[in-house]
């Protein structure tokens, strides 16, 4: 059922707007590796995550290629990509229940999808919420909602954009154990997008730096 | 295609070389001068008024209680159709209107109705007066939309920390950069206050009336080779119309050079509480008249004996109700139909545009002046080279004709309302959905739509009420052979019985009524389990 965990290459790639080289990263990431980018604001990091995702806007002209394993990923649209996405924020759609977005992300022909999603929040210590308005929960269940949402769509990869930023301390340092464990568990090769050093740390791959 | 009639060239009506007699016979007439100075006029003074009132009260704005109201109060004026507006102001301020009968007699001794003109005076003041109550929610509403990029608490915060007394921050470091995001908004105020034709039946001087009723009139004329005349007063007209233009853009250059000294000489609160106190005192007397003007409407359709110089009738009755309503629903199902195809369409149009746009990265490109074009240039003369078109192809006058010309209004302002809403949506929504695996289509309709609900649903009841208020589209292409509600309660003015007027003026402003509850009220059934959509809407 699950497909076959694959290494996402990251090839020549060079992103340049108007003339001017913003970023150049040629790198891989294998299954269950977790590599962080670390740099200030404005050394390209989200640009990065864009044309990565398949949102970059034509503005910018990207050079190289996106593999995951033998499939090239550059070239299709962001969701045929397999590359699923967390932000700061949850982003959980505010007009669906918990169920909702989870079903949302569930792919078309998924057998017993309702089982799956108990399933899921159950293991994120959600049981019986499935029929809650995201808008009723505290950051860290919307946090660990968005993560099994994630989970639940069968990315290929994943990309984090500074995920833990926007909890506080105490939450910060759970959720850290419960995603990255989670994306290990799964065989996600995963990039982390961050300015927090305690980020890095715990996810405990290799770093490079921007800017 | 209006130039050519204007010319003498019309094959339908045998004028198949090009002279000047339509313009020789124009000049001649008695009282044009009249009428185009009337025209010229009343559009620049009123969109002065307008911008002036706007202007005060935004600086004095401080965010109080009574601002919010007052705010508040003036966004569901702009829903009223212009007819509805215009006879509540003339059974407001008539000889034997509302404000007569409750100052009477005590304050003015009268026991009769005086003989006075004070609707459809000869300087046009009434007229005035009926377009500053429409256009001050306009350009309010368009102020506070621009404003809303702008950061002016920041800039007044600034200011303020300079010295500034508040509302002289807010005239020297906010309206120099809010000026140009509503400079269009303004042209189209001078554009439609030019050349405004259902306020100035109701409302206008008659002997000679405006440029524009005029126009109208010839071209309604029995006498078919009054065509001619029409059209070439309808190129006379967007040559008023772009005078007016021209004289506002030569004084918005002269202010701009006067005022840069002003800017920067340091005063800080020389007249701020005099505009503080201006400000709010003009608006809320605006509002007063709007809201007693319907007030007044209600009254006067439920009236039934009413001796003059008393405040109430003595008795209420239905029966003009019950006497109008099986003779209206004819133009109450055009009036709807016509509404409602002209809004779909228009949505249709709007959301693919905005979601190519955003699919694209397309930036907000200047396609607002385009946009705008309808809005600008004259009803009156494009809408009468639409009429010869159509002809001259052999198309007549019919109900998708005149679906067609109200796009041409509606299509701007559903733009105008949506595209900023669209544009604000945070992108990310649609990402997530994508990197979720949804396809383009699915993370559309299943995605952004539900979240634009609230904002494409009040788009669209802004388009309705458009469509609702508009005369001279659905009389020019519908050939008088499409009755709406706004065509039959102006078609009445000059009848005079103000009872059935008040009733078609009630149910003219009824019906954009109708359509902001539903867009208001949709989302909050639709969301009623969902606190964050309801918060957003």
């Amino acid at each position: 059922m699950t497909p076959i965990p694959q290494i996402l290459h990251i090839k020549q790639m060079k992103i340049t707007l108007e003339g001017q080289t913003l970023l150049a990263i040629n790198q891989h990431i294998a299954p269950g590796e977790v590599l962080t980018v670390m740099g200030p604001s404005g050394s390209g990091k989200s640009t990065l995550l864009a044309y990565l995702a398949g949102f970059l806007s034509p503005a910018f002209q990207a050079q190289g290629e996106l593999y995951l394993g033998d499939k090239r990923l550059d070239t299709l649209p962001a969701e045929q990509r397999g590359i699923g996405l967390l932000f700061q924020d949850p982003m959980l759609f505010p007009h669906l229940s918990v169920a909702g977005n989870c079903r949302f992300g569930l792919p078309r022909r998924t057998q017993n999808k309702t089982e799956r999603i108990t399933k899921a929040l159950e293991q994120v210590g959600l049981a019986g919420f499935e029929a809650r308005d995201p808008a009723t929960l505290s950051g860290g269940q919307q946090a660990r909602v968005a993560l099994m949402r994630l989970l639940l769509s069968q990315p290929q990869a994943v990309l984090l954009d500074e995920p833990f930023s926007k909890l506080d301390t105490a939450l910060r340092q759970e959720m850290r154990t419960l995603v990255f464990g989670q994306l290990r568990e799964a065989g996600l090769p995963t990039l982390l997008v961050t300015h927090d050093e305690a980020d890095a740390a715990a996810a405990g791959g290799p770093i490079i730096a921007l800017g | 295609m209006v130039l050519l009639p204007a010319f003498g060239y019309l094959p339908v009506l045998g004028g198949d070389t090009f002279h000047l007699e339509a313009w020789q016979a124009l000049w001649a007439r008695a009282g044009l001068h009249r009428s185009i100075l009337l025209s010229y006029f009343s559009g620049l003074i009123t969109t002065l008024v307008a911008l002036f009132i706007v202007v005060l009260f935004l600086a004095a704005n401080q965010g109080t209680w009574l601002d919010r109201t007052i705010r508040r109060l003036v966004s569901p004026l702009l829903a009223i159709p212009h007819a509805a507006v215009a006879f509540g102001l003339a059974f407001l301020i008539a000889p034997s209107g509302l404000l007569a009968r409750w100052l009477s007699p005590g304050v003015t001794g009268w026991e009769r109705p005086p003989d006075l003109l004070i609707v459809n005076d000869p300087l046009g003041l009434a007229l005035m007066a009926g377009l500053v109550l429409k256009e001050v929610p306009f350009l309010l509403l368009m102020s506070l939309a621009a404003l809303a990029q702008l950061h002016p608490e920041r800039r007044v915060t600034l200011a303020r920390s300079l010295g500034y007394a508040p509302s002289i921050a807010w005239l020297k470091c906010v309206f120099p950069a809010l000026y140009p995001l509503i400079r269009l908004p303004v042209y189209a105020v001078i554009a439609y206050a030019t050349s405004v034709v259902d306020m100035a039946l109701i409302l206008g001087p008659t002997l000679p009336p405006t440029l524009s009723v005029s126009i109208i009139t010839w071209f309604n004329d029995p006498d078919l080779s009054r065509r001619f005349m029409a059209s070439a007063g309808a190129v006379l007209q967007l040559g008023v119309t772009l005078a007016a233009l021209l004289t506002w853009w030569l004084g918005e250059q002269a202010v701009q050079r006067l005022s840069q000294r002003w800017l920067v000489n340091g005063s800080r609160l020389s007249g701020s509480a005099a505009i503080a106190f201006g400000g709010r005192a003009l608006l809320s007397t605006v509002t007063l008249l709007a809201m007693s003007a319907l007030a007044g409407l209600a009254l006067f359709s439920v009236a039934g004996f009413w001796r003059f110089p008393d405040a109430l009738p003595g008795t209420f009755t239905l029966d003009h109700w019950q006497r109008i309503l099986p003779s209206v629903t004819t133009p109450l199902i055009n009036t709807l139909s016509i509404g409602l195809s002209a809004t779909l369409i228009a949505a249709f149009l709007v959301v693919a545009t905005l979601e190519h746009a955003a699919r694209h990265h397309l930036p907000a490109r200047r396609v607002q002046w385009l946009l705008y074009l309808p809005l600008i240039v004259p009803q009156v003369a494009f809408l009468f080279g639409l009429v010869v078109a159509a002809e001259s192809v052999g198309i007549r006058p019919q109900h998708a004709l005149v679906v067609a010309a109200h796009l041409l209004f509606v299509v701007p302002y559903l733009y105008l309302s949506l595209s900023e809403a669209y544009r604000r949506l945070d992108p990310r929504w649609v990402q997530v959905a994508l990197s979720l695996g949804a396809p383009p289509w699915r993370a559309f309709w299943q995605i952004r739509l539900p979240l634009l609900l609230a904002p494409l649903l009040t788009a669209c009841a802004v388009s309705l009420a458009v469509s609702i208020g508009q005369y001279l589209p659905t009389l020019l292409l519908g050939g008088g052979r499409v009755p709406t509600i706004t065509t039959e309660a102006v078609a009445m003015a000059s009848g005079g019985n103000r009872r059935l007027i008040a009733v078609l003026a009630l149910l003219q402003a009824l019906l954009p009524f109708i359509g902001f509850s539903l867009a208001l009220l949709i989302p909050r059934l639709v969301w009623a389990k969902r606190r964050q959509m309801r918060g957003a809407a």
